[in-house]
This record gives structure tokens, sequence and C-alpha cells, in this order.
């Protein structure tokens, strides 16, 4: 019998509910992998195996009894641990969060709970999804399974979904949730050789997930290919009134609405995503992407986003304003870690709370969120950037009535190692300068894994669509999935 | 604009983050490195350009007027509301005394 392991999310439910195997064959194959590959990848922060095969046993049970079975029924998945889960340990990878008991269940996770999926865990990630290599982790570094043949050298799974992504590329899971503020779904995804979608902002209710930047964070799909990634956002998405930003609209049928025909359909390439200094090999695949698209009947022409170039500073003007606004809630008084040094007052409590509780990069964005908003300099940082925004997705708006869809490389290189960056913020920044820009404007993009590079470590390629055509973007993604014929998988150390 | 020391303490002190002399002063050039960075924004010219306000268009619900709508967020909840909290006591969150 083939390794259930190695099956993705559509081949296990088919298989579950065809009765090649049981589900609780399934939760067995993925706990028996968490635990195996947990000291030497440290993808999860708490592992439910218990969870997972509880949600196992009822699916069983339901086959059983010839009940109609949930679209994700017996797929085990990973949680990232920015999803408040009843019951389970919900800490954003932070200190002042460890310990923390969730009395509710997000509307995100409980809606993948209702479609049949069991939880195996919750994943690792940067510290309130703050990096951009899983090094800003409490729990501490999450380690990519790829490796540079011949060297020992650990590499960065990418982040901040980087316990997702290390845990779906290493078969610990056959996908999990990521959430995607400035390209946390899409640049592990690129990193680990994984396909992973931010839907369009507002489609999948915030409610219940750590928030960071509220108008950039969107959970979304990380599996290992396209039609998994539709399954799952299909189960993940729809209206919630728990969530002021919430689109009350519909969820498509996007499994149903696959196709990987681009005829009729034009790729926007976008001139201002060629950067100096971009790796010879990054622009290698983003040529062959093109073409792969051009076979699958697309016309391909170039596009201008000429604000481009601004979007990395405007992102890290609002998304710290917002955090530091969203993040004065860890006080040590409601919830989570409390330092109350001898003698303290309630506001030494705070400032000593919040100096023990958040990490290095965390507390470095409150700083400049807080200055940012701060009196005097509110208009000369926060509205300017607020205003750069605009212009940026009016840059999208006016290529999208001459396109419909973008295509662009996820990241600026293969994934390097960890402590490369980790001294210079500004670098490590740097990674998300392809993605940032579709956040600002609220868009759906995906990475798909489009090949290797010379070390043989894989390199994704996003698609970025229209406001709400996640079809677009997911069959633009199946095509160049269909013509990659992505199979590289890491070689098992661990 | 750059940030000295002095700005810096008074930036963690709005944040409320406590910070050693040390961290202090490590903090002074990172900021300052930051803030060059996103200065660049400056030389946009956004003369009549509204600031963003909501990337997709949707307007604010109300919802209905009734309490405990819904039952996971509409009131009667203290016990799970005190659930994680480091000093609960009689039902109120406890804190330091604040008056003297």
């Amino acid at each position: 019998m083939t390794d259930i392991t190695e099956l993705g999310v559509a081949a296990i439910r088919d298989g579950v509910a065809g009765g090649t195997f049981s589900a609780i064959e399934v939760a067995e194959a993925f706990n028996a992998n968490v635990a195996a590959a947990q000291d030497a990848l440290n993808a999860f922060i708490v592992a439910t195996p218990e969870k997972a095969l509880a949600a196992a046993k009822t699916t069983d049970a339901r086959r059983a009894a010839g009940e109609p079975l949930g679209p994700m029924a017996g797929v085990p998945i990973g949680m990232k641990d920015l999803f408040a889960t009843a019951g389970v340990q919900t800490t954003a990878a932070s200190h002042i969060l460890e310990g923390f008991v969730p009395q509710y269940e997000s509307t995100v996770s409980q809606k993948l709970w209702d479609a049949g999926a069991g939880m195996l865990g919750k994943l690792n990630l940067d510290q309130f999804a703050m990096g951009s290599s899983n090094e800003t982790s409490h729990f501490g570094n999450v380690i990519s399974p790829w490796k540079r043949p011949g060297s020992n050298a650990q590499l960065a799974p990418g982040g901040s979904s980087g316990g997702s992504s290390a845990a779906i590329a290493a078969r610990l899971a056959p996908a999990a949730t990521g959430t995607d503020t400035g390209g946390s779904i899409r640049q592990p995804a690129a990193f680990t050789g994984i396909s992973g979608i931010k839907p369009t902002y507002g489609r999948c209710s915030r409610w219940g997930v750590v928030a960071f930047a509220s108008s950039l964070d969107q959970a979304g799909a990380m599996a290992r290919d396209v039609t998994d990634c539709a399954i799952m956002l299909e189960a993940m998405a729809g209206f919630d009134p728990k969530d002021s930003t919430s689109l009350d609209l519909p969820v498509p049928a996007w499994t149903a609405g696959l196709s990987a025909n681009m005829k009729g359909k034009t790729v926007g390439i976008p001139k201002e995503y060629r950067v100096d200094g971009m790796p010879p090999e990054i622009d290698a695949i983003w040529e062959q992407g093109i073409a792969w698209l051009k076979d699958a009947g697309a016309n391909v022409v170039e596009v201008s986003l000429p604000h481009t170039r601004y979007a990395l500073p405007t992102y890290y003007i609002i998304a710290p304003a917002e955090a530091s606004s969203n993040l004065a809630r860890y006080d040590g008084v409601r919830y989570g870690l409390r330092d109350l040094p001898d003698g303290a007052n309630l506001q030494d409590m705070y400032a000593a709370t919040r100096a023990a509780g958040f990490g290095a990069e965390v507390k470095r964005r409150i700083m400049i969120g807080t200055y940012v908003l701060s009196a005097g300099f509110y208009d000369a940082y926060y509205t300017q950037a607020q205003k750069v925004r605009t212009l940026i997705s009016q840059d999208f708006a006016k290529a999208f009535e001459q396109v419909d869809v973008l295509l662009t490389p996820t990241a600026p290189s293969a994934a390097f190692a960890l402590g490369e960056n980790v001294d210079d913020p500004l670098a490590m920044y740097l990674n998300d300068v392809f993605t940032v820009p579709a956040s600002l404007a609220g868009l759906p993009a995906m990475s798909v894994p489009a090949g290797l590079d010379a070390q043989g470590l894989p390199l994704g390629l996003q698609i970025i669509g229209r406001p709400l055509d996640e079809q677009g973007v997911l069959n633009a993604g199946l095509a160049i999935e269909r013509r990659a014929g992505f199979t590289a998988k890491p070689e098992k150390w661990w | 604009m750059s940030v000295d020391t002095a700005t810096v303490a008074k930036i963690a002190s709005l944040a409320r983050i406590k910070v050693s002399d040390a961290e202090l002063e490590a903090m002074v050039p990172e900021l300052n490195g930051i803030l060059a960075w996103v200065e660049q924004l400056g030389e946009v010219d956004v003369s009549g350009v509204e600031p963003m306000t909501a990337v997709i268009p949707n307007t604010l619900r109300l919802r209905d007027d009734v309490i405990g709508a819904d039952p996971l967020t509409g009131g009667d909840r203290r016990d799970a509301v005190l659930a994680n909290a480091p000093a609960a006591e009689h039902g109120f969150f406890g804190v330091p005394k604040v008056i003297e």
C-alpha cells in the first residue's frame, strides 16, 4: 500500500470516502510523522494527536452509518498557532500568551472542523506573525526540511507561516492553515516547494485570529497542490457577522471551477518587479512561468505598477502602526503573562509585563508603530503611507483593466540559512518585496512551486488576481502546476 | 527625522515597554535605520489622493439591538472571560493598588 502521508487533501478524502483506508489509519500515520520530526524540525508548538484521532473516529463512524461526509472529511491538518482553538493553548509563538487557553474557537478553524478535518497540532510561526524566517518564535526556530546538498546548514522555512510550510513539505500534514499580512503564506510556500493562497481581504473571517495588522491580515490555505488549496480555502472562507470586515458574499465553488486552460486570458508581467540584483535563477524561472502560461493559451503583456518600490516602506509604516494598536491589549490584566515586580504600581506592571513577554522584533515594531502614530508625526508617516497605499491599489486597478492576472516571482531568493539575516531587520524585510504590494491592495494571490535552483532548493511563482477572483488565481496556478510538474521533495534526514 | 535616546525612551514609555539603558542605546540606530528608509515615501506626490480606508468596498453593518444576540459574544460569560486572567478575584480582574 502507498504511504498515506505522501497523499494530499483530495486523495485522502477520496480514499477515506471510498474505503481504501480508514480515517483512523490516516490520522495515525500523520501523528507518527509529527512525533518523529518534532525534535529536528520544531514545526509544532503543541501536538494534538488525540484531536486528530477523535475527528477521524467521527468520520469513520459517519461513513459506516452512511451519513454524508464533509469536503475535508478524514483529512488531518496543522493549525497555525495564531488561530484560537478552544481548550488548546494558543500563543502566537509569544511568551506573553504562553499558557493562554482560549474559551472559544476561531471561525476559520471551526469551519474546517465542520468540514470534517481534524487537528494534528498547533504550528509554530514567527512571533505574532512578525518575521520572514520563523526565527522570532519564543518556542525556537522552525527548521526547513530542505537542505543544500553537501551542507548541514539549517535553512529557513520562510515566515511567518514557517511551521505550516515545513510541516507540509516534510509530510507531517497534507495541509495547514496560514495567515498572510505581507507575504506570510506565499513566501514560506515558495521556500519549501508547496502551494499557498491568500484570498481577497475579507473572504476569511478574522474572528479568533490573533491580530497583527487588521487591515492586512487574511487567513488562507497551504497544501502541496492547487486543487488541495482550493478545497481547503472553500471550507475556510465565508461571511461571518462577528468580523466587521468580513465580506457578505457567497463562497464560489472554486474546486469545481478549476481549469488549466488559459485561452482568452491575459497575463500581465509588471516591469517594476525586475529589481536590481535579482538572482538570474529567479529571472529564469519567471521567464519559464511566462512560457508555461503562453503554452496554456494565455496572452502575455508587460504592465506597469509605478508605485511598486514604495510598497515595502508603506507596509513598514502601516503594519507596525496597526500592530502597536492591536498589541496594546497585552497588559498583564486580562490574559497571558503578568510580571509584577515588588512594589510595582499598575503602570510599572504593564511595562514589566510587556518587556518580559514580547520578543525583540515585536518590540521593534510596536516602537516604530507608536512613533509613527504619535502626535506631530501622524500625518508625515501614517497618513502619507495610507495615501501611497491608495496609489499602489490604483496601480493594480489600472493594470487589471488590461489583464486578468499578474505573474511575478514569489520571493527574491530561494531559502536562506537561519541566522543569515537575523541581525539586519531591513535585509529581512526585503524578502517580502514581491508579496507586500498585493497585501496592501487586499488582492487574492498565491504561490506555486515552479522549479529548483542550482542548489536544489525550491523556487515559487506568484499569481496576483483581481479582487474576488480567486478562481482566476487558482486557474493560472493550476496551469503552471501542470507544466512545472514539480515533484521534488526534501530528502528525509530527520 | 531621526530619533535620539531621549525620544526612544519617550516612545518606549508611550508603548509601556520597560527598556534598559543598554537596550535603549541599541534601539536608537535600529529605529533610525528603519525610519530613514520609510521616509522615502516623502518623495511621492500625493496631492489630491485620499488615504486608504478600505481595500475592498464594504459597509459597516449594525447588529440587532438585542442583548445576547450572539451566544458567544453577547454577554453573561463572566467565568469564560476571567478564565485566563493572571489574577482573577471575586469575579473581577485583580490589579495592583491604583489609588494611594
